[in-house]
């Protein structure tokens, strides 16, 4: 099937429950989500979402008018349509034995990451960025014996006047 | 002025032309009830079973046509009452449902008789709030109540602390604040002027309507727009009596038991207009096979109703009403011809004669559509029905001539077993001077019958005809036609003697069980100035037809 990823941005009233509402939307109507994150945003009673979700493309748009349904959302907002800017932070604890140090800090400083812990066989690397950096980033790394990871969801922010130009999203 | 949290609920509940609540007291609400008792105006109907309450409520609403108000107590009062509020939820009925809680103190303690109500109905309501703080009561109620009421209606449910009941505060209404909330009433004209053109060109036009029309209040104008352009109506289980049953241009209903000619004029229609309906798959059968040919218009006031199950070429976001109105003037402006349809009507009428819905009125046993349709007679189509589900709920659409609109009240979307009666108690108690008859089958009757005792207190007549087949008779139907007859827990044959159950309630019990009595028996039953069970013994094996198998498409019926 014809699946595409969908990054949607959520303005919700900053209220106990909303969370649930949404979640329990997505499970009832067995839409799935692929990440989430949540947070206050400069006006302390409206939280913004930012949901990736990977779906069909009929379904995104019953997904959103089932999001706008809901009483406590504000605005659901496509980013996919427009430029935007993402970003994900990951933590990534790599096997570092001395022969493979060397390789990996030059990895790391490629990317511009910063190693934040250190111990006698491994490493634990903060990493930002878009999706697509941090794959390519897991991806070098990957041979070394990744041990553990923790991400989180992506945020997101439309560009200013941002229109999706010739269908390609502008990093 | 100071006012505790009960009286603010009473005053405001009061305040929004609420003049009947149905429910059922306990500790979570006593403060509430204690307060109802200083206000013998606003009248409560106290129920035997919470989801009884809820039943009533939802048919006070469709009966009366305003907002049905339920209040029942925490923990198992509140647990009893969700199926309710999901039948309710499904079929777009608009309710404010108030449920005492455990103080806001021990809330998430695991407290005698706590449960997290706003989490369990939080997928069947529309929107539902709990009240932590008394400065949010008045505003709660008010958004309840627009919500519940407005767009696409719906039951709210509002849940209340104890101690918010307990407490006071200086009461002014502080009207509503909702960030987003805005349902689009106004359709756009642009689309509507486009589907005026497709509606006149088409050769093969049906009007489709479900109960987004009844909620509307939209029958009028669907009537007149099918008569100026002479197109045939069909209407949903929900929209039955939008348009009158006995008209030329009526299909009858169609679907899963639909007529012969409403699903083959959907099966052919080169041009749909869909208003107020969701397109449940009882109605589409097999999707893909639903109107293949026809360009589909669909006005909705809720976006997420288009484009769901079908594919839509004519998009009207808007109020049924509003958009049918501005259709017709539309349609007047321009002088729009009539569209050339009279080789489809004359197609139409042919199937009408050769395959009618039918029955065969043997000299010995019932058959329960004959009882229905003496019931039509009798009333003249004008009494408000009530149905349980299954082969009476089938048999009631069918055979009933719905001329009105909000006179047929069934558990649509959800299909409860039980719901007819509480809900002939709510219907008569919306409208005192019409005949409410609730047409049961043996089973489900048996799942709310202690209502039977509200009615006899609450002084609200109502009539029952229970079409006994003595099976679960819409499972015995599958069981006949898809599972080998094997008649697994359907049979109803240890059933209580209604006659004598009617008497034990002080009600009335009639039992018929010849054909050549029907009418003697519903005459009598009818003029009773009281409650009556009448029970009609009737075939046991009788099936409702047509039948279109789950997953087939509606054009392919089974027939008698
Ligand atoms: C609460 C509930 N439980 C089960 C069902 C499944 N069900 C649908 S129709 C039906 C049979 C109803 O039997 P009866 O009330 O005797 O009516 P009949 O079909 O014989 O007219 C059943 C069990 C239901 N709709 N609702």
């Amino acid at each position: 099937m014809n699946t595409n990823k969908y990054l949607l941005s959520i303005l919700v009233d900053n209220e106990p429950g909303v969370l649930s509402r949404i979640a329990g939307l997505f499970s009832g109507r067995g839409f799935n989500i692929e990440s989430l994150s949540v947070a206050a945003t400069n006006k302390p009673e409206v939280s913004r979402l930012t949901m990736v979700t990977k779906c069909e493309p009929q379904i995104i748009e019953q997904i959103k008018k089932q999001l706008n349904k809901l009483i406590n959302v504000i605005t659901v907002n496509d980013l996919t349509e427009k430029r935007f800017i993402q970003r994900q932070l990951s933590l990534v604890k790599v096997n570092a034995q001395p022969d493979k140090r060397a390789e990996i800090l030059r990895i790391v400083d490629i990317f511009r990451c910063k190693v934040i812990d250190v111990g006698l066989d491994h490493f634990t690397i903060e990493v930002s960025g878009d999706m697509e950096k941090l794959e390519a980033f897991l991806s070098l790394l990957k041979p070394m014996g990744i041990i553990e990871i923790a991400s989180t969801g992506s945020i997101a922010l439309a560009r200013e006047n941002g229109k999706k130009e010739n269908g390609k999203q502008t990093k | 002025m100071k006012l505790t949290g009960a009286e603010i609920l009473i005053k405001m509940i009061k305040d929004q032309g609420v003049d009947t609540i149905f429910g059922y007291p306990g500790g979570a609400v006593i403060d509430i009830y204690h307060e109802l008792a200083k206000n013998p105006d606003l009248r409560h109907i106290l129920v035997r079973h919470e989801q009884g309450a809820i039943h009533a409520a939802d048919a006070y609403a469709r009966a009366s046509s305003t907002t049905g108000v339920a209040l029942v107590t925490s923990g198992p009062g509140a647990t009893n009452a969700v199926t309710g509020i999901a039948s309710a939820h499904s079929d777009s009925i608009p309710l404010v449902v108030f449920t005492g809680q455990v103080p806001t103190a021990l809330i998430g303690n695991d407290a005698f008789q706590e449960v997290d109500i706003v989490g369990i109905t939080r997928p069947c309501t529309k929107h539902n709030y709990l009240v932590k703080d008394i400065k949010d009561l008045a505003k709660t109620i008010n958004e309840a109540f627009f919500i519940a009421q407005s767009g696409r209606p719906g039951p709210v449910l509002v849940d209340l602390p104890k101690d918010i009941q307990q407490a006071s505060i200086d009461f002014k209404d502080p009207g509503i604040s909702l960030n987003s909330y805005k349902p689009t009433y106004k359709p756009n004209k642009k689309q509507i002027a486009k589907a005026v053109k497709l509606l006149t060109k088409a050769k093969k036009p049906i009007i489709f309507a479900g109960g987004g029309v009844i909620s509307s209040k939209a029958s009028e104008e669907v009537t007149k727009l099918a008569k100026m352009t002479n197109i045939p109506v069909t209407a949903s289980l929900m929209g039955l009596g939008c348009f009158p049953g006995t008209d030329d241009l009526w299909l009858g209903m169609p679907g899963m038991h639909g007529t012969y000619r409403a699903n083959m004029s959907i099966g052919e229609c080169d041009l749909m207009l869909a208003v107020g309906v969701r397109f449940d798959d009882r109605v589409t059968g097999k999707i893909d096979q639903f109107a293949p040919n026809a360009k589909i218009i669909q006005i909705d006031i809720d976006p997420t109703s288009i484009h769901k199950n079908v594919e839509v070429l004519c998009p009207i976001v808007g109020d049924c009403k509003e958009s049918l109105s501005m259709f017709i003037k539309i349609l007047v402006e321009e002088q729009k011809e009539k569209p050339e349809n009279a080789a489809w009507l004359k197609t139409i009428s042919d199937w009408k004669s050769t395959t009618p819905l039918k029955y065969d009125q043997g000299k010995d046993i019932i058959k329960p559509q004959y009882v229905v349709e003496k019931l039509n007679e009798m009333t003249k189509g004008e009494a408000i029905i009530t149905t349980e589900v299954g082969q009476n709920q089938m048999w009631a659409a069918q055979f009933y001539d719905f001329t009105k609109p909000n006179h047929f009240i069934t558990s649509g979307g959800l299909g409860v077993m039980g719901f007819g009666l509480p809900a002939a108690i709510g219907a008569k108690a919306a409208c005192p001077e019409k005949e409410v008859i609730d047409i049961a089958g043996d089973g489900s009757i048996q799942m709310n019958i202690q209502e039977l005792m509200t009615a006899i207190e609450a002084k609200l007549s109502v009539k029952i005809v229970i079409l006994n087949n003595q099976y679960l008779g819409m499972v015995r139907q599958w069981q006949e036609f898809f599972y080998d007859k094997v008649y697994a827990s359907t049979g109803m044959s240890h059933a209580p003697d209604f006659v004598k159950l009617a008497q034990a309630y002080g009600a009335k019990g009639i039992r018929c069980s010849k054909p050549e009595n029907v009418e003697k028996v519903l005459s009598e039953g009818l003029a009773h100035n009281g409650t009556v069970i009448m029970e009609f013994i009737v075939e046991k094996e009788e099936s409702v037809y047509p039948m279109v198998p789950a997953g087939k498409a509606i054009t392919e019926m089974l027939l008698v």
